[in-house]
């Protein structure tokens, strides 16, 4: 027989309690990977959380500085395994800005209908893993459903279901394939229109909505003051999308609709990934149809053998499907950077969780985390 | 003496059968639920060998008991989680006559030992040496306490209206209008039972993207199987009591009496399943709300409602 104390006070206020240290992670299946929370427990109420991060840190940053533009465009996909394409999307546009190039008007509106494509992908991957974590099994099933008809097209156009690796510095590997666009156009409205059923089996369910109505509300300073970007932000009434406020690729001639919400909750971070889906539908259609109005013509441009980008330092950053992704990226005149610095968004918006989670119970910590939409690759790196 | 060993044996046949057809079926209805095909290659006929494929599995895995856990309670819990659900069997009755044994305190008797079960849980979560599984232990126990007793509150009810604690007497007493007048206690039974045997959406001692696994987490092999079986036991032998309880057991027209009690029970089985296809878990607040604000009055309603008709009739 072992002797044991362990210090759970169940409410007891009169008895001697000692908190517990738990630690969630990092492995453990609801932080996606490798995030570790150490929290202190009274019972089951968080005392004190902190997130320790590092189980995954691949060094990206130091191996961008010895990899020429080519191989950083697909170790930069890799960091957000979620959202390759618009990882791409930065390191090819800070390039090409260094080297005054101008992708042509076919490339880049066929950046933005994949850039859009991802996000769809992205938002479907969360809105069935959230619920999951919530104890809801099918809602998953559905949207991996979906992702398999845009995971289709994106396949057949670069070869990839994750890592499309289809940037070039310049424009994109190859031409779209005959009848591509059809089949986009396609897999875009067959998605809406079942989109509604995931929204049917979780959005209004009164179990689903005891979980998260009033559950982990963030509120605007903390935004400001952590640095957090994206649905999150934008579900706790910061208004701001780069897709509009700092338009890159088509968005200038887009209408982006910024989607807002003012309660902060995890139901608004829910509801804001749901709209910005049926958004980035729309998008993916506009998008298509003026690809198909566009005249012949180059994808891509001719590059010379070894690529060097002209001594200068710029700052890419793009509205990613988690957040702002942005590359700062230095170069000395050589065919590798002399420094890009990565800003991911999941690393700025998983820090906000010490001060969200203490005075919340075990089983909001899951919901709260899983309402924080992060990778663990994108923290990090 | 013969008849009784005869009758175990039939019981531990059907205990050990049904489970699996229920756990087959759940399968299968959440795969079909989900749009995915399920088990598909063990038997060959649409994987209908796969729990035995399970078993033979699980049969044969290292049965790992942590350093630091508490041996002897450790390894005897997934046993005292199953065997209250087989003794509650004992006093079923499947068809006029068919039970095997008739306890005139049958329905006491099935309560008390149902409740046993749970503690099954308890000593899991406490032996493991685990923090997640005394965080599902405790959970358990707190479940345990609320639910019990709307549970009591609404079998009582019908042991009112048939004046009876025996279970063949009350599904003999029964009438297809107790269907309307017992309504609520059947559905507080339901629901109650649903939580003690932490079903979804009462899982939260489980709760397997929040403590793992709860107080199974340390478990493995062949203690870990029973843990299951243990779970679709209780499947059966609560769609079994309320089935007798509540919805009149073997009485039916055209059908022999236990076919109608199979139909009743498999249809509340399938009912079990839907719920866990379609709901997210409540957190354990809200789970005692639900049972304390809830249930609990619900029940006295029933109880009330019961005691008029009653003596007006």
């Amino acid at each position: 027989m072992t002797e044991r104390v362990v210090g759970i006070g169940a409410g007891a206020k009169e008895l001697a309690t000692e908190d517990m240290i738990l630690n969630i992670g990092p492995q453990h299946p609801s932080t996606h990977g490798v995030l570790r929370l150490r929290l202190t427990l009274d019972g089951e109420r968080i005392a004190t959380a902190e997130p320790i991060i590092g189980y995954m840190h691949r060094g990206a940053e130091k191996l961008f500085e010895v990899r020429d533009y080519r191989q950083i465009i697909m170790l930069a996909n890799r960091h957000d395994w979620l959202s390759g394409f618009a990882n791409e999307l930065g390191v090819v546009l800070a390039a090409e800005r260094l080297l005054g190039m101008e992708p042509p008007v076919r490339a880049v509106w066929a950046r933005t209908l994949l850039a859009e494509l991802n996000r769809v992908l992205n938002h479907l991957m969360f809105l069935g893993s959230y619920p999951l974590e919530l104890g809801a099994i099918t809602p998953l099933f559905y949207a991996f459903d979906e992702r398999e008809r845009i995971q289709a097209v994106m396949e057949e156009i670069s070869g990839g279901r994750m890592h499309y690796m289809f940037n070039r510095v310049g424009g994109l590997k190859e031409d779209l394939p005959l009848g591509w666009l059809d089949r986009v156009s396609a897999a875009v409205a067959e998605t809406r229109r079942r989109v509604p059923d995931i929204e049917d089996l979780i959005l209004h369910n009164d179990i689903f909505l005891a979980r998260t109505t009033g559950v982990g509300v963030l509120t605007h300073d903390q935004i400001m003051q952590y640095g957090v970007s994206g649905p999150i932000a934008r579900a706790s009434g910061v208004d701001l999308d780069l897709r509009r406020d700092d338009p890159y690729l088509a968005y200038p001639e887009l209408p982006v609709k910024v989607v807002t919400r003012s309660a902060g909750d995890c139901h608004a971070r829910f509801e804001v990934l749901l709209d910005q889906l049926k958004v980035s539908l729309d998008l993916a259609d506009t998008c298509a149809d003026r690809l198909r109005a566009l005249p012949p013509g180059p994808i891509n441009q001719r590059l010379p053998k070894v690529l060097k980008v002209p001594e200068g330092h710029t700052y890419a950053w793009t509205e990613n499907p988690l957040g702002i992704n942005g590359y700062y990226l230095v170069s000395r005149g050589d065919k590798t950077p002399w420094r890009l610095k990565l800003r991911s968004a999941s690393y700025n918006n998983i820090q906000v969780l010490r001060e969200m989670l203490p005075g919340h119970l075990v089983a909001d910590m899951v919901a709260i985390l899983g309402s924080m939409f992060f990778v663990v690759g994108d923290i990090d790196k | 003496m013969l008849d009784v060993v005869l009758s175990f044996a039939a019981i531990l046949i059907v205990f050990l059968v049904l489970p699996l057809i229920v756990g087959q079926t759940e399968h299968k209805v959440m795969a079909h639920m989900q749009s995915r095909l399920g088990p598909m290659y063990a038997g060959g006929f649409h994987g209908w060998a796969q729990l035995i494929a399970d078993g033979v599995k699980f049969a044969q895995k290292e049965d790992v008991i942590p350093a630091a856990a508490d041996r002897r309670i450790f390894m005897i819990a997934p046993g005292v989680a199953l065997v209250p659900y087989l003794l509650v069997l004992i006093a079923i009755p499947l068809d006029r006559g068919l039970v095997a044994v008739d306890l005139d305190l049958g329905l006491f008797f099935v309560l008390a030992v149902m409740g046993v079960g749970v503690l099954g849980a308890i000593m899991a979560g406490w032996a493991s040496a685990n923090k997640y599984s005394v965080l599902g232990g405790m959970r358990s126990a707190a479940q345990l306490m609320a639910y019990e007793l709307p549970l009591v509150l609404a079998a009582s009810s019908v042991a009112m209206a048939a004046g009876t604690l025996s279970i063949p007497g009350i599904v003999e007493a029964w009438q297809w209008w107790w269907l309307p007048w017992q309504a609520i206690g059947g559905a507080v039974f339901f629901v109650a039972g649903l939580a003690e045997l932490r079903r979804p959406p009462f899982d939260m001692p489980i709760a397997e993207s929040e403590i793992i696994m709860g107080p199974m987490t340390e478990y493995t092999g062949m203690r870990f199987a029973l843990f299951m079986l243990a779970e679709y036991v209780g499947i059966v032998v609560l769609s079994f009591l309320t089935t007798v309880l509540f919805l009149g057991g073997w009485h039916g027209p055209f059908l022999p009496g236990w076919l109608w009690t199979l139909v009743k029970v498999f249809a509340l089985a399938f009912v079990v399943i839907w719920l866990r296809v379609t709901y997210p878990r409540l957190r354990e607040d809200q789970l005692q709300k639900l049972a304390w604000a809830g249930l609990v009055p619900l029940a006295l309603v029933q109880l009330a409602l019961t005691g008029v008709v009653k003596v007006l009739l």
